[in-house]
């Protein structure tokens, strides 16, 4: 037996975990309870990371988070930096007119400079990943929404208790 | 930095497993790495692949789905069904290339 050929029977090839996960039947839900920019991106990029990793993705939908699915104003989300000590600005100037406006530009630029999408186009990237995507009855009824007023990828307008249902066993995400 | 041994030649690799050396890489190679997390490659796999290194020289990082999907006109929903369960992973390991860095 020569040198080299018991270098290689030595050696194991090493294989990356990819199925320690996949095997494991995880289950996130995410609950998206607000209407503002910020507030919007940190449900996105989860339910996508964990779509990335395999993990089965569910995200509702409810009350300000409709904001996010709703056509004509998913795509014009705000950031309100009244109350918001982490922006470091002054907060007497932060009520004055077009101080919202401003944040929300500088926000949404922050956010495209990191090549990460509107939310419309993430919610294209989600749905086309698998994940599914839910609105809230209640919130549905209270402003008088139905699914023709929500964004294609929404599979349904459901009840908290079908909900709750459909997420048996899964790890929640409440933001 | 350990090494492994992959199609009979030494190769550098990280704890994980994915390559480390851009220019060790060649298609006998990604088809035994494919082979190893059962992948078996088609055209399509091929197409993919491609991309991910043509895009990694240029740009110096991996591509994350997205960038796959807005630049190499790949749609997104094929990648999960070539790539199961975690496409910018195996493809990435199956390109010899590293993890893709960016969160989307």
């Amino acid at each position: 037996m020569t040198m080299a050929s018991e270098v290689i029977e030595t050696q194991e090839m090493i294989i990356p975990a990819f199925e320690k996960h996949e095997e494991s039947g995880r289950k996130l839900a995410i609950i998206c309870s607000k209407g503002n920019l910020d507030m919007a991106y940190p449900g996105l990029i989860l339910g996508n990371a964990a779509l990335g990793e395999g993990v089965e993705v569910h995200m509702f939908f409810t009350f300000w988070g409709f904001e996010m699915i709703t056509k004509g104003r998913m795509e014009h989300l705000k950031f309100v930096p009244v109350g918001n000590p982490a922006t470091h600005m002054p907060q007497a100037l932060m009520p004055m007119p077009g101080m919202t406006a401003m944040a929300t530009k500088m926000m949404k630029k922050s956010i495209a400079d990191l090549d990460v999408p509107e939310v419309p186009e993430f919610l294209d990237l989600i749905t086309a990943s698998g994940g599914h995507l839910w609105a809230c009855q209640m919130s549905a009824d209270m402003n008088h929404v139905t699914i023709d007023d929500l964004y294609d990828g929404v599979e349904g307008i459901i009840n908290a208790g079908a909900f709750i249902e459909l997420t048996e066993g899964a790890q929640v995400i409440f933001i | 930095m350990p090494t492994t041994t992959i199609s009979g030649r030494e190769v550098s690799v990280d704890d994980e497993g994915f390559m480390t050396e851009y220019d060790q890489w060649d298609e006998t190679l990604a088809a035994s790495l494919a082979a190893a997390i059962e992948i078996e490659m088609t055209d399509e796999h091929w197409r993919v692949i491609h991309f991910l290194r043509d895009d990694f020289k240029v740009q110096g990082e991996t591509p994350t789905i997205r960038r796959i999907t807005n630049t190499g006109g790949f749609d997104t929903k094929q990648m999960f069904v070539l790539f199961p369960k975690k496409p910018a992973k195996k493809m990435a390991y199956i390109a010899g290339l590293p993890k893709p860095h960016g969160c989307v």
